[in-house]
């Protein structure tokens, strides 16, 4: 049998049928789609981890007060019962050999007015060195000036979602506003870049750390971020830290050290289930598909017993008469994956339009892998009835059911 | 052209058994017009189904153009079946869900032929048999006789060698019967081997060589007259044979 005639034969049953070809279609196209669709969500989330803590970089380490165990679930986000972390500290921390920057950070909401507006913004305390471990842009104007940590002036850098939040359309470069009880003068428009490490960079203002100090009327970092020298291990520069650390605070191991991937080793079991679950719910569905196709085919075998003696009688082997009811399995599973596929991508796209920030992409592996468990299923599932259809003896199915027609 | 020797078939129903076959011999010559008569359950379907490869015996041997079916495996039997032997049942067996053209085509489909090739035989055939305006029509918009043509087109083909019609006017009145029984000697008349099995003698006495058949065995036989003579002036014989009428 030629293939087109195979595939016009088929789809004139499938046409024929077509509450039966329908249901088969929707099992296989929802199974599909879910894989795509769960996949693709995952590998979102894996990828919206990875992107947020990426931005550290593998050489970047963060200091925090206080100290935690790092194995074992989150480390600590605010630092309690311990002493602070000082500038002075920071100082000497860019000092040891096995670093290269270290930036210090105190963060707060603070009360900013320019003209009559007022709003809350994001206030970070930071210096120069912060940009560089950042790896932060500038639209506009410059950076904060390289001056001693203890120094405050009265300069700020403003991100573009702040900046359009205060001065609309005006320009913003050069002007003074005020945050809290001072006034700073707008050096720089830091460029966009979204979302990292749950601070939108663009809704933030950036001041000198003694600045930030003033206005919060704090002393110790909030946290301290630290690049090691290039050729040094991270290791060396761990204990070098926890050793310089202790020597400082009187003997006391009181801060606690993150890494990017003590941080991402805390979302790696949760993906891992992620991923694993999406696995089991897509491999379900696929072979309830597959089930359903089965007792399709046993049916439409037990009601074409006679066509199948017929089709004997006019010369069809038993491979013909297996591949006949395979070939419809196959095409069923076919079409009902290729609608899955169109269905999963057009969620996905919806989703994103949704929610941007989110990145969905669905991997390969996963499109193929639905692909060829839908195809698989539906050939594994209808082998069966196939063989029976094949192995019937062409005497007993003419006589097995007289067609009306 | 056909030689059984020794053929048997036996079923088993509950304990009891059925020979349907019982060693049964018999030769077929080419371009032979036969018929077998019998009772209901006399083994006439199960001797047409072993002519026709649809069914294998129990023990005996069986000669088809000089090839020991036996010796072949499946697939070389389907391809002989296509080929060579053409069926034609009470019940039509058309497939509901496609044309008469459709149908008649499923032969040429089924061996792979290319649709450029098939579409000529079909029309030819669709033409001769009085069914172009019926082509496009679905078995049931068909009555029984038109039914019963667009099968025997089907069998015809593949232009087989043998033709094998069980009880082809079981389901149909006397005039499509008469209507496709002339078809049938028609196309034997062009020198296709013709076997119809029938239950009604008036249908079995048409043919120029008569089986009777009882409990799967032969029990008579009855030939025309010019067909001992020789087989040959075949188109001559056939005049006779309208003219007894
Ligand atoms: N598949 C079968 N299973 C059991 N018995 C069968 C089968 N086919 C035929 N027979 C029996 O074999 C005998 C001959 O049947 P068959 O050749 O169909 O007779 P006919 O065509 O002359 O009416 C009958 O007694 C029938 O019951
Ligand atoms: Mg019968």
């Amino acid at each position: 049998m030629r293939s087109a005639d195979l595939l016009s034969f088929n789809l004139r049953l499938l046409t024929r049928q077509w509450f039966r070809t329908l249901m088969i279609l929707l099992a296989t196209a929802v199974g599909v789609a879910a894989v795509l669709l769960l996949t693709g969500l995952g590998e979102g989330a894996r990828r919206f981890v990875l992107e947020e803590f990426s931005l550290l970089g593998q050489d970047t380490l963060i200091m925090l007060p206080g100290r935690k165990e790092t194995t074992g679930g989150l480390p600590p986000l605010t630092g309690e019962g311990s002493r602070d972390i000082t500038l002075a500290d920071v100082a000497a921390l860019e000092r040891l050999s096995s670093i290269s920057l270290a930036a210090p950070l105190i963060a707060g909401n603070a009360q900013v007015v320019y003209a009559g507006r007022n709003r809350e913004v994001m206030t970070l305390g930071t210096s120069a060195r912060f940009f560089e471990i950042r790896e932060l842009t500038l639209k506009q104007g410059r950076s904060l000036p390289l001056i001693p940590l203890e120094r405050a002036e009265a300069v700020c850098l403003i991100g573009p979602k702040a900046k359009a939040d205060l001065f609309g359309s005006a320009q913003a470069l050069g002007q003074w506003l005020r945050i809290g009880e001072r006034r700073f003068r707008v050096i720089g428009i830091i460029e966009d870049r979204g979302q990292s490490l749950g601070m939108d960079v663009s809704d933030q203002l950036i001041i000198p750390v003694a600045s930030a100090q003033q206005i919060f009327n704090v002393q110790g970092m909030f946290r301290v971020f630290l690049k090691v020298r290039p050729g040094s291990s991270m290791q060396q520069a761990r204990s070098e830290i926890i050793d310089l650390m202790q020597k400082r605070h009187g003997g006391e191991r009181d801060v606690t050290l993150i890494t990017q991937d003590a941080l991402l080793g805390a979302f790696d079991d949760i993906l891992k289930l992620l991923t694993l679950s999406v696995g089991a719910i897509a491999a379900i569905s696929l072979v309830v598909a597959g089930i359903l196709i089965m007792n399709i085919t046993l049916i439409s075998v037990s009601q074409r017993t006679a066509e199948i003696g017929l089709l004997k009688a006019l010369g069809a082997s038993s491979k013909d008469i297996r591949l006949l009811f395979l070939s419809e399995a196959m095409l069923l599973a076919l079409l009902g994956a290729l609608i899955g596929i169109g269905s999963g991508y057009a969620l996905l796209w919806l989703g994103h339009s949704l929610w941007p920030q989110f990145p969905v992409s669905v991997p390969l592996w996963a499109l193929l892998g639905a692909l060829s468990i839908a195809l698989g299923v539906a050939a594994l599932f209808a082998w069966l009835p196939a063989s029976r259809a094949a192995r019937l003896p062409p005497v007993e199915a003419l006589h097995g059911e007289v067609g009306h027609a | 052209m056909i030689r059984l020797e020794q053929l048997c078939k036996t079923y088993h129903l509950g304990g009891e058994s059925v020979h349907a076959l019982d060693h049964m011999d018999l030769a077929i010559a080419a371009g032979d017009y036969l018929s077998v008569i019998g009772p209901s359950g006399s083994g006439k379907s199960t001797l047409l189904n072993m002519l026709g490869l649809l069914d294998t015996p129990d023990s005996g041997e069986y000669w088809l153009e000089e090839q020991q079916v036996s010796l072949l495996n499946e697939e070389q039997r389907a391809a002989l079946r296509n080929q060579r032997i053409g069926f034609v049942f009470q019940a039509y067996h058309l497939i509901d869900r496609l044309n008469a053209r459709e149908n008649i085509e499923l032969p040429l489909v089924l061996n792979g032929t290319p649709p450029k090739l098939r579409r000529p035989l079909i029309d030819e055939l669709l033409q001769r048999l009085g069914l172009e305006k019926h082509a496009l029509h679905l078995p049931h918009q068909l009555s029984g006789g038109q039914r019963q043509r667009v099968a025997i087109a089907r069998a015809v083909i593949r232009k087989p060698a043998l033709l094998l019609a069980d009880e082809p006017t079981g389901n149909l009145d006397s005039h499509s019967s008469n209507e496709v029984i002339e078809l049938l000697e028609e196309l034997n008349g062009e020198g296709i081997t013709l076997l119809v099995v029938t239950h009604d003698p008036k249908i079995g006495e048409r043919a120029h060589r008569r089986l009777w058949m009882q409990d799967g065995r032969l029990t008579g036989e009855n030939l025309d007259a010019e067909s001992r003579e020789g087989r040959t002036g075949r188109k001559d014989r056939k005049g006779s044979d309208d003219a007894q009428r």
